[in-house]
């Protein structure tokens, strides 16, 4: 059984993901497109807010990816700052732009759905406030990444922020709940029993549950296969240089 | 360490007018709201807390960028930094420096601009308190931030970006305060919680500010 330690070799994780990147991108592309459209056209209108009810197969799996994707992030930085894999700084580089869009995407949305539900398109409400606050924070990491010429202190330094912006984006989020009591619903999803979603809808939503997360994964498989081609490509200008 | 204190102190206090510009810009702030907004007292004396915290908030995000890059510049900060005095040291003296020619005179004033919004009298207390336990750790929390940035042109804007959603919860719990207390109610959840915020940032912040001033001097 190979390692998962072993990814941290740039060649490794090149060779593995030169066959493994053409699978999920197409795997990526079936299962959203599945569950998209099986979520747009073959659900059923539900009784009270009609077809607006099917943008949550867009609204949720952004939302959760973007939430995700921060974490992956987080503990990205952890095994550089610990292990000091460049693959694994890479990644979190990567991961950001995705998750920005993923906030948006859920907020976007959200707005889009709010707008006839609830009479309004943005409410101060703490899952809106703090999904607009980790937008902030994802627009911070990515403009120090953006900041800093020298990749490897800008390694360190964004990996020191995404942990400390993390316990302040936790933070924020109870703050945000202590500061305003909401309009938004409670978890669409729930392991426990006793969940609030009939299966017609849960289906397609996991599925595109499922297809986000793939997408994710290509995305950052590429991204961090870009990154790593343009730190050999400043590697060989500097040793042209050097001879 | 006292020695650094000091110097610091000197340095705000004489060099360039970096002390008073924090102060004069809170105050400033203070009167171009009411000229925005409409002098109606009842409409002012509702957003005070907010505005008053507002303007705590950036008036200490103006000062700063002076935190380390003075010291960046003139390479006192290698000197700093390879003094036998812990980096974690040096960080924490920074912040209370800033803190000491930033945050208290903000507190000292803002009584004075509470007035002039009309903010309400029950709420005067509770606003001296609450900006005296925030501002703090606005001072920590900055000083990361500027350590964060120390070593990049056009790094001012860029900090604002990182420091001010780390405020985020300073900033709410604070005015939480204010405003509960210019209503009248209980106001020792807030405070406690502000105060908490202020605990766990001085305690742990300057670790990270040190390891990041590291980085950054490597």
């Amino acid at each position: 059984m190979a390692s998962f330690w072993e990814y941290a070799n740039p060649l490794k994780f090149m060779r593995t993901t030169d066959w493994l990147l053409p699978i999920v991108t197409v795997a990526a592309v079936v299962v959203t497109t599945i569950g998209l459209v099986w979520g747009f056209f073959f659900t059923p209108d539900d009784f009270r807010q009609g077809s607006t009810v099917k943008i949550v197969f867009l609204h949720v799996p952004s939302a959760m990816m973007a939430i995700n994707i921060w974490v992956m992030m987080l503990v990205a930085s952890l095994i550089w700052l610990i292990r000091r894999h460049h693959v694994s700084a890479l990644a979190a580089k990567a991961a950001a732009p995705v998750g920005l869009v993923m906030t948006l995407i859920g907020l976007i949305t959200g707005a889009v759905w709010g707008q006839p539900m609830w009479g309004t398109w943005w409410a101060w409400d703490p899952r809106l406030t703090s999904f607009l606050i980790l937008f902030l924070f994802y627009l911070g990491y990515i403009a120090l990444w953006a900041a800093i010429d020298d990749p490897d202190t800008g390694a360190d330094l964004t990996a020191v922020l995404c942990l400390v912006g993390s316990v302040f984006a936790v933070l924020s989020r109870y703050a945000a709940i202590f500061w305003n009591q909401g309009l938004h619903q409670g978890a669409s999803l729930s392991v426990q029993p006793g969940t609030r979603m009939d299966w017609a809808y849960k289906a397609p939503l996991y599925t595109c549950m499922v297809g986000f997360g793939l997408v994710f994964l290509a995305l950052l498989l590429a991204g961090t296969r870009t990154e790593i081609r343009a730190r050999r490509m400043k590697a060989l200008v500097a040793r042209e240089r050097m001879a | 360490m006292i020695a650094l204190l000091t110097r610091d102190l000197r340095l705000a206090l004489r060099a360039g007018g970096g002390f008073g510009l924090g102060l004069a810009f809170f105050l400033i702030l203070a009167v171009l709201v009411p000229l925005g907004v409409g002098p109606e007292p009842a409409t002012l004396a509702l957003i005070a807390p907010g505005i008053l915290w507002v303007g705590a908030l950036l008036a200490c995000l103006l000062s700063l960028d002076r935190i380390f890059a003075l010291d960046f510049e003139d390479g006192s900060l290698d000197l700093l930094a390879t003094a036998p005095v812990p980096l974690e040291a040096v960080v924490t003296i920074k912040a209370v420096a800033h803190w000491l020619t930033t945050g208290l005179p903000l507190v000292l004033i803002s009584p004075v601009l509470g007035l002039l919004l009309f903010l309400p009298a029950e709420a005067y207390l509770w606003l001296i308190l609450s900006l005296l336990l925030g501002t703090p750790a606005l001072s920590v929390i900055g000083t990361f931030g500027a350590a964060l940035t120390v070593g990049l042109k056009r790094g001012g804007l860029l900090m604002s970006l990182l420091v001010l959603p780390l405020y985020i919860p300073t900033l709410v719990f604070g005015a939480e305060v204010v405003s509960r207390g210019a209503q009248g109610l209980a106001v020792g959840t807030p405070l406690a919680l502000l105060g908490s915020i202020t605990a766990g940032a001085v305690a742990l912040l300057p670790f990270a500010s040190a390891l990041v001033l590291r980085i950054n001097l490597r």
